[in-house]
C-alpha cells in the first residue's frame, strides 16, 4: 500500500491511517511479512451467524517488520472494524504472535493497539482471548523480549486491550490517543452522566487522553499526532528493557497507591495535575506534546 | 414489511478482455460502518468474478450496476473479487474498487 504525503505538509497522521497504512510507514520500507494473511481467511466463526460481516484478517494484521534494521514482530489492530474488538480470531493471532515471538526471539514486539476491549458478539471467547494475550506478553517480557505499545487511533484503547497495554514494557501515545480500563460511554451508563459525561469531548481526553496517561506516568512517551514520531519512539523504546522484578512491581504499587491519595476528592484531571505537582496545569489541554514532555516533573523512572 | 436479518450474499461474473496474470492478494478499505474491503486475487477465468458479503440485504440491483460499471471501465479478465461490505454507498463501493484496481494496473 502506498501513501505520499503532501510535500508542503510531510506529517502523516497516526490517528488517520488504516492499521495496515501505519505498519507500511512505520517499519523500515517494504519490510513487513504478514502471518495469516487476509487471503487464507481465517475469519470469525461467530459474526456471520449473527449477521454482521466478517473481516479477511478479523481486523488485525501481524507479521514480522524491521525497525530501524532490527527485526521485530508486529501486530496492528485496525479500529475501523468492530471497534478494534478482541474476537476468537483477532486474539488467537495476538497470542500466537507472542508466542512466536517467545520461540524466535525477535528484538522486540510492537503493539500498534487500538480497541475497545472485548468484542461483545463474542464475548467468551474474546475474555479468554484476551486473558491469553496478557499471559503470552508477560511470558515475552520475562523472556527479556521488550513489548512496545503504541497507541493513537481514534477509538483508543480500552477493556482488556487497555489491561493488555498497562502489561508491556513501553507505551507511546498521541495526545489524541486515549487509554483507559471502561469507556465513556460505559462510565455513564452505569453511573449516570453527573458522574460522567460521555459527550463532553474535552472531558474524556482530560481523563484518558495521551496527556494525562503522560502525566500521571501511565504511558512513557507523549508524541504528535504523526507517524514518523511514533517510529522514532519505537526505535528509541527499543534500547529500554524494564525487567519484570518484584522491585519494579512494588513501585507500580506504590504509585497506584499514591494516586488514590492524591486523586481523593479530586473533580476533574486537571486538580489532579495540579496535586501532583504539574506547573500551568490549567494550561495543559492547549499544549503541544513538547510542551507537555516538559511538564513532566518526574524522572523516567524506569531507565 | 418485515426485513429478514443476516448477511445477504451476492454472486456476480463479467467477461473481461484485460488478463490481469500473476499478482499478490490486494486488500484495501475496512468493514466499517458505511465502508467495505475489497480483495482482488488472481483467477484462472477469463472472467471477473465478484463475491459481495454485505450486511445491507435487497441491494442486489445496485450491486450489479454498479459491479457492472466498474467492469466495463476495467475489464479484468482473471481476477477474482472479494467484498465485506457494511453498508457502503454506491459511490464508496466504486471508490474502494479503483482503488483496489490501480494497485494492480
Amino acid at each position: 500500500m502506498t501513501h505520499h504525503p503532501h510535500p508542503l505538509n510531510p506529517r502523516v497522521s497516526f490517528a488517520e491511517c488504516p492499521a495496515r497504512e501505519r505498519i507500511a510507514l512505520l517499519f523500515d520500507e517494504d519490510t513487513f511479512k504478514e502471518w495469516i494473511t487476509p487471503a487464507q481467511r481465517v475469519m470469525s466463526p461467530h459474526l456471520a451467524q449473527l449477521g454482521v460481516p466478517s473481516s479477511f484478517d478479523d481486523g488485525v494484521a501481524i507479521g514480522e517488520a524491521r525497525l530501524d534494521g532490527h527485526t521485530v514482530f508486529v501486530a496492528a489492530q485496525e479500529g475501523e472494524f468492530m471497534g478494534g474488538g478482541v474476537g476468537e480470531v483477532h486474539g488467537a493471532k495476538l497470542v500466537g504472535l507472542f508466542k512466536r515471538a517467545l520461540r524466535d526471539r525477535p528484538a522486540a514486539v510492537v503493539l500498534l493497539a487500538e480497541s475497545g476491549g472485548v468484542r461483545l458478539h463474542e464475548a467468551n471467547a474474546g475474555l479468554i482471548a484476551v486473558s491469553e494475550v496478557m499471559r503470552a506478553l508477560l511470558d515475552v517480557r520475562a523472556a527479556g523480549i521488550p513489548v512496545i505499545v503504541l497507541i493513537g487511533g481514534a477509538n483508543g484503547c480500552f477493556g482488556g486491550m487497555g489491561i493488555v497495554a498497562r502489561c508491556a514494557d513501553h507505551i507511546v501515545m498521541s495526545d489524541i490517543g486515549r487509554l483507559a480500563m471502561s469507556g465513556p460511554e460505559v462510565i455513564e451508563a452505569s453511573h449516570g452522566v453527573e458522574e460522567f459525561d460521555s459527550r463532553d469531548r474535552a472531558l474524556v481526553w482530560r481523563t484518558t487522553g495521551g496527556k494525562h496517561r503522560y502525566l500521571l506516568g501511565d504511558c512513557d512517551q507523549l508524541v504528535d499526532d504523526d507517524v514518523q514520531a511514533f517510529r522514532a519512539a519505537a526505535i528509541a523504546a527499543l534500547a529500554k528493557r524494564r525487567p519484570l522484578s518484584a522491585d519494579v512491581l512494588e513501585k507500580e504499587h506504590a504509585l497506584l497507591a499514591q494516586r488514590l491519595v492524591d486523586g481523593r476528592e479530586t473533580r476533574d484531571a486537571v486538580e489532579l495535575w495540579q496535586r501532583i505537582g504539574v506547573t500551568q496545569a490549567a494550561r495543559v489541554p492547549d499544549m503541544n506534546a513538547t510542551q507537555v514532555r516538559a511538564l513532566r516533573s518526574r524522572e523516567e523512572s524506569t531507565q | 414489511m418485515s426485513v429478514p436479518i443476516g448477511i445477504e450474499s451476492l454472486n456476480y461474473e463479467f467477461p473481461g478482455h484485460r488478463p490481469a496474470g500473476q499478482f499478490a492478494p490486494v486488500l484495501v478499505g475496512v468493514v466499517g460502518s458505511g465502508n467495505m474491503e475489497v480483495m482482488l486475487e488472481p483467477a484462472s477465468t477469463s472472467t471477473c468474478r465478484f463475491a459481495v458479503q454485505t450486511s445491507a440485504r435487497g441491494f442486489g440491483a445496485i450491486w450489479e450496476a454498479v459491479l457492472r460499471d466498474f467492469q466495463q471501465r476495467h475489464g479484468l479478465a482473471g481476477v477474482s473479487v472479494s467484498i465485506n461490505d457494511m453498508g457502503a454507498t454506491p459511490a464508496v463501493v466504486s471508490l474502494r474498487l479503483a482503488q483496489a484496481a490501480a494497485e494492480i494496473e
